[in-house]
């Protein structure tokens, strides 16, 4: 490359890879990859597994993308981009079956549909085909981190406050339930979720009132 | 035939896309503020999964499968071809959206221009790839009855979005708090949903 580079770290590429974590998050205001973040923060193990494999998908795809993003004609972009999600899936799937088998059967279809997670697509469309791969990766990691912190906090505080206990080990000792401290089964249902989700962006916005919506 | 009703039945309520499992939930969230667009779009994820899921099916049977090449020729009978499950999984779904699109365009135009973008992003739908690894991992017996899956999956989601749809329609006029209107209230009314659903958990088909 002739032209003068931009040094590695610049302002420009370090907001790409912080402003996804707070004020441009995935999750809370892209409204993007919903669904596994919410089916799969049961528990902590699995959540931690889910965002690497979000993490890895995401930013390496980026980078292909990106590298591809000059010769992709545009009307059959969808088709070329799901093919790089897919084999980059299949390789997750294949590497988690083999050494994390438990996870991998935890995470059932979840991990699957990484390929249809709407964060993937919708940084491909919005960054990746525009930008160089540098800063896509970046970008990439950025996004990742941010939909990995939400599903953590989530899955932190449902396993909590659910089983008691922490990446399976107890955390809450057996003398609080001797005095009559009880797991809150409804934490570990479904609509727990939703609702845990709910109080992040009520925090966050009430925090940050650009982020409000009329 | 009772059992193609059973699976009709559970996909639709008990295993809920939406409440169950929380599929599709993109699409859900973004498209759900008027009835009559997520009418239309609940309609072409139905008419998508009634399509995929059989379409899938005959392809994990016949292709896909531990030994489904071995109508090929018994030399085939070892080879194992899931890995590719996902990739020939997507490619069908993404060539279904693309018939859909045209249709739609052909005989509605005003409905497509109002799905917009989300027409072809019902490709990357999780409720439509979910659908067909649920068929896959449920290992149904027939292609009947994967087809009433998919058809019970469908109405499913499609039910979830006219409901909520309706209730945002509605507390447009309510005094919600400023920090939580839009997503954050459509999460928590979701959540209330999903709870009013979870009463057909304990139900045996």
């Amino acid at each position: 490359m002739a032209e003068e580079k931009e040094p590695m770290f610049s302002p420009k590429n370090i907001k790409l890879l912080t402003n996804p974590i707070n004020v441009d998050n995935p999750i809370t205001k892209q409204v993007l990859g919903i669904c596994s973040a919410l089916a799969v923060t049961v528990k902590l193990e699995p959540a931690i597994v889910m965002s690497l494999s979000v993490l890895v998908v995401l930013s390496f795809g980026n980078v292909i993308i990106s590298f591809m993003r000059n010769g992709i004609p545009s009307r059959i972009r969808i088709i070329v981009q799901l093919v790089v999600i897919a084999a980059l899936v299949i390789l997750v799937d294949q590497v988690l079956k083999a050494y994390a088998y438990n996870v991998s059967k935890q995470l059932s279809v979840f991990v699957g549909l990484i390929i249809t997670n709407c964060i993937i697509m919708g940084r491909f469309e919005a960054f990746a085909m525009t930008n160089k791969p540098w800063p896509a990766f970046l970008d990439g990691l950025g996004n990742a981190f941010g939909y990995a912190w939400i599903l953590v906090a989530v899955a932190f505080f449902r396993e909590l406050f659910g089983t008691g206990s922490l990446m399976g080990l107890q955390i809450i000792p057996d003398s609080f339930y001797e005095i009559g401290y009880v797991n809150n089964g409804l934490v570990l249902l479904p609509p727990m979720a939703l609702f845990a989700v709910a109080t992040i962006i009520w925090v966050q916005r009430s925090r940050n009132k650009d982020l409000v919506e009329d | 035939m009772q059992e193609l009703v059973n699976i009709f039945v559970k996909s639709m309520f008990v295993d809920n896309m939406v409440f169950a499992y929380f599929l599709g939930m993109c699409s859900y969230l973004a498209v759900s503020k008027t009835v009559k667009t997520s009418v239309g779009l609940g309609a072409a994820v139905i008419f998508v999964l009634i399509i995929t899921v059989p379409v899938d099916y005959l392809m994990v049977k016949y292709l896909l499968a531990p030994g489904a090449l071995v109508w090929l020729g018994p030399e085939y009978a070892s080879i194992d071809l899931s890995f590719l499950s996902f990739i020939m999984f997507i490619a069908i779904i993404a060539s279904m959206v693309q018939l859909v699109e045209m249709i739609v365009e052909k005989f509605s135009p005003t409905l497509y221009a109002s799905l917009g973008i989300f027409l072809p992003l019902i490709a990357v739908n999780c409720a439509i790839l979910g659908g067909s690894l649920f068929m896959q991992q449920r290992e149904y017996q027939s292609i009947w009855e994967a087809t009433s899956f998919g058809l019970g999956s469908g109405i499913g989601w499609f039910l979830a979005i006219v409901a909520i749809a309706a209730i945002r329609e509605k507390i447009r006029y309510s005094n919600v708090p400023a920090p939580l209107r839009g997503l954050g209230i459509t999460f928590v009314i979701t959540g209330l949903m999903g709870i009013a659903f979870m009463t057909f958990m304990g139900i045996k088909l």
